[in-house]
């Protein structure tokens, strides 16, 4: 959920965009954290383990950790948490390492 | 207690307690700090040579009642929102307190609001009298609410109910 | 190769008061943030700082950042290097590999580097503690104040230090309901002001108690309630005393370590030293490493209060200038000034900690 009105923040937004999860159409602000979108429109799990497939989210949220790798437009291992939207990018759920085309 | 709650005790807020003479003349600061950190804006803040200088910036405020007038302007300056101004003398029955809230939405003068002990609870209400708001407060807003007399050393925050988002 | 006399990498608080100190002192500066603008984590303190009119007091730290980075920007000695990760340092010649916009290779020789690179957030082992909702404080802090984006309902607060309480007054700001600030020590380890401002909101801290595990929504595989139990003064739990708390977010406070690879890289002699965080580098009081010409200022130095991370950072930009033979005739004075500053912060109760760690450090 957006934080509309903050006792002392007001929050310069970028323009509106369009993007997909994991072929699901999804709406967040140009410029902002892939993750922040992805938050705001209640996607929580990220990515699975490698190994135990487990869940996972994003940690650090500054790019210190690897908890947050997604697959981005058929990238995989990007850092949703520092990497900035685009309208029409194609964000999917990674499980486990990922393949490098 | 203090450092397991945050809440501080009858016997902490003994010490800072303004004396009950000077209580009875009007507005007068409460400073409550209890704990020696490197800080020393209420000084700077103060205009009327109440809060005293700092030898040491570890050192708790020291205050001379005397020179207080109970103006408020290091309410908004204090960084741990730890500065309160009381006026017992505010009508017969009540008290006025003045306290800082950074807090949406900001009550509007004359509106009823939930009054707050210093762990939340409510303990009654009270009607808001003043809210300073300006390029002074800087964000950190000052509301003087008034509050039934033997609240005066009780009600330390508000609560206006609802949603804040 | 670009060249530069000063290198600091990092833009948060003691890296930009680094780059301006050094260039008030005649030298020429270049400053180096893996951000897209600098300021570091002072872009999401919405509160009001400590200290005396010196160190910025009750200005809060989002302001504090604004103008530090203006003066940056617009100092002519300064260059800024947006988007930039400096990924490597080559001790043998003294260059610095930087990455910028993740696409271009820069090499760049600095004749000094000011690492300020500051820290990062660490973790707590317990049950299921990978599941998505498990987020570090300042990662919430970041979310909610820099992108205006809320973590979720209902929060639990592991730690109360200094961050865990500020964030936890933080999320009742932005509307979420913190449900409980746990610490697994006998007693509040942030300041009690702080302490106070969340109580008054209603929020318990509730001491010796600790994470016991975290349960998911078998739906979605995001966190949905977490188990909480007390710990004995041997930090021993204490089976039976477990509570249940549905939250959907739980904040992990409990510390921060220096994120000090560079100055692995570059051979600089370390130190575990468990008050400041972790590793750290030897350094003399000028803040130089056992390497000559590489400097340390902020977290990276040793985990501290931002006021004191900007106070080291001039102390390091003023100390390799001057080592450049950079003087604007002032330098003795602000030295002098700038230690002072050090040493009354932190000769209070609260500086006990840091005072014992800096004690293992000293060349």
């Amino acid at each position: 959920m957006r934080i509309v009105n903050h006792p002392i923040l007001s929050f310069e937004r970028g323009r509106e965009v369009e993007f997909t999860f994991d072929g699901k159409k999804m709406k967040g602000y140009e410029g902002e954290p892939i993750a922040a979108a992805l938050h705001d429109n209640g996607v929580r799990v990220l990515s699975y383990s490698k190994h135990l497939h487990r869940p996972r989210g994003f940690y650090c949220a500054i790019g210190n950790c690897s908890s947050c790798l997604m697959t981005v437009n058929g990238e995989p291992n990007v850092r949703v948490c520092t990497e900035k939207l685009r309208e029409g990018m194609v964000v999917e759920t990674q499980k486990g390492r990922g393949d490098i085309k | 207690m203090l450092k397991t709650s945050g809440i501080p005790t009858a016997e902490d807020l003994a010490v800072r307690i303004p004396p009950e003479e000077r209580r009875k003349k009007g507005p007068v600061v409460m400073i409550e700090c209890f704990q020696k950190i490197p800080c020393n804006p209420c000084f700077t803040a103060c205009k009327h040579g109440a809060i005293q200088k700092f030898e040491d910036i570890n050192d708790l405020p020291e205050v001379n009642f005397d020179n207080c007038n109970g103006c408020g302007l290091c309410i908004s300056k204090c960084p741990g929102l730890a500065i309160f101004v009381i006026d017992e003398t505010y009508s017969e029955n009540e008290a006025a307190v003045s306290l800082p809230f950074e807090f949406l939405p900001l009550p509007r003068e004359g509106e009823e609001v939930d009054l707050l002990d210093r762990s939340g609870k409510i303990v009654g209400r009270g009607k808001v009298l003043k809210v300073r708001n300006g390029k002074y407060e800087d964000r950190t807003p000052v509301i003087t609410v008034a509050v039934p007399r033997e609240l005066s050393m009780v009600v330390r925050n508000i609560k206006l109910g609802g949603d804040v988002r | 190769m670009k060249k530069t006399e000063i290198a600091v990498i990092g833009g948060g608080p003691a890296g930009l008061m680094a780059a301006l100190a050094a260039a008030e002192m005649g030298a020429r500066v270049t400053i180096m943030d893996r951000n897209s603008r600098l300021g570091g984590q002072l872009v999401k303190q919405t509160h009001m700082f400590f200290g005396s009119e010196k160190e910025y007091a009750s200005v809060r730290g989002i302001d504090i950042g604004k103008v530090l980075s203006a003066e940056v920007l617009k100092n002519p000695r300064i260059e800024t290097m947006l988007d930039s990760t400096v990924i490597g340092y080559y001790p043998d010649d003294g260059v610095l590999g930087v990455e910028v916009e993740e696409k271009t290779f820069v090499k760049i020789k600095p004749e000094k580097v000011i690492v300020a690179t500051g820290a990062s957030e660490k973790f707590l082992p317990f049950e299921n503690n990978d599941l998505p909702g498990i987020y570090g404080a300042g990662a919430v802090q970041t979310l909610m104040n820099e992108h205006g984006v809320v973590p979720g309902e209902n929060v639990l607060m592991v730690g109360a230090g200094n961050i865990g309480l500020i964030v936890s007054y933080q999320l009742m700001q932005a509307g979420v309901n913190v449900k409980a600030i746990i610490d697994a020590a006998p007693s509040i380890g942030g300041y009690w002001v702080h302490a106070s401002k969340v109580a008054r909101l209603g929020v318990p801290i509730m001491t010796s108690y600790t994470v016991k595990a975290a349960y998911p929504n078998e739906l979605t595989g995001a966190l949905e309630r977490a188990v909480i139990w007390q710990v004995d003064d041997k930090w021993q739990p204490i089976p039976g005393t477990e509570k249940v708390l549905k939250v959907d977010v739980i904040c992990i406070s409990v510390g921060l370590s220096p994120l000090a690879e560079i100055l692995w890289q570059a051979g600089c002699r370390m130190k575990y030293v468990p008050q400041l965080g972790g590793h750290v580098a030897l350094r003399d009081e000028n803040m130089e490493t056992t390497v000559p010409g590489v400097y340390v200022a902020g977290d990276v130095a040793g985990v501290e209060e931002a006021s004191s991370a900007m106070i080291e950072g001039r102390l390091a930009g003023l100390n390799a200038a001057k080592s450049l033979g950079y003087d604007n005739g002032k330098y003795d004075e602000k030295r002098r000034e700038a230690m002072e500053q050090l040493q009354n912060l932190r000769s209070g109760p609260v500086g006990e900690k840091i005072r014992q760690g800096l004690a293992q450090l000293a060349l």
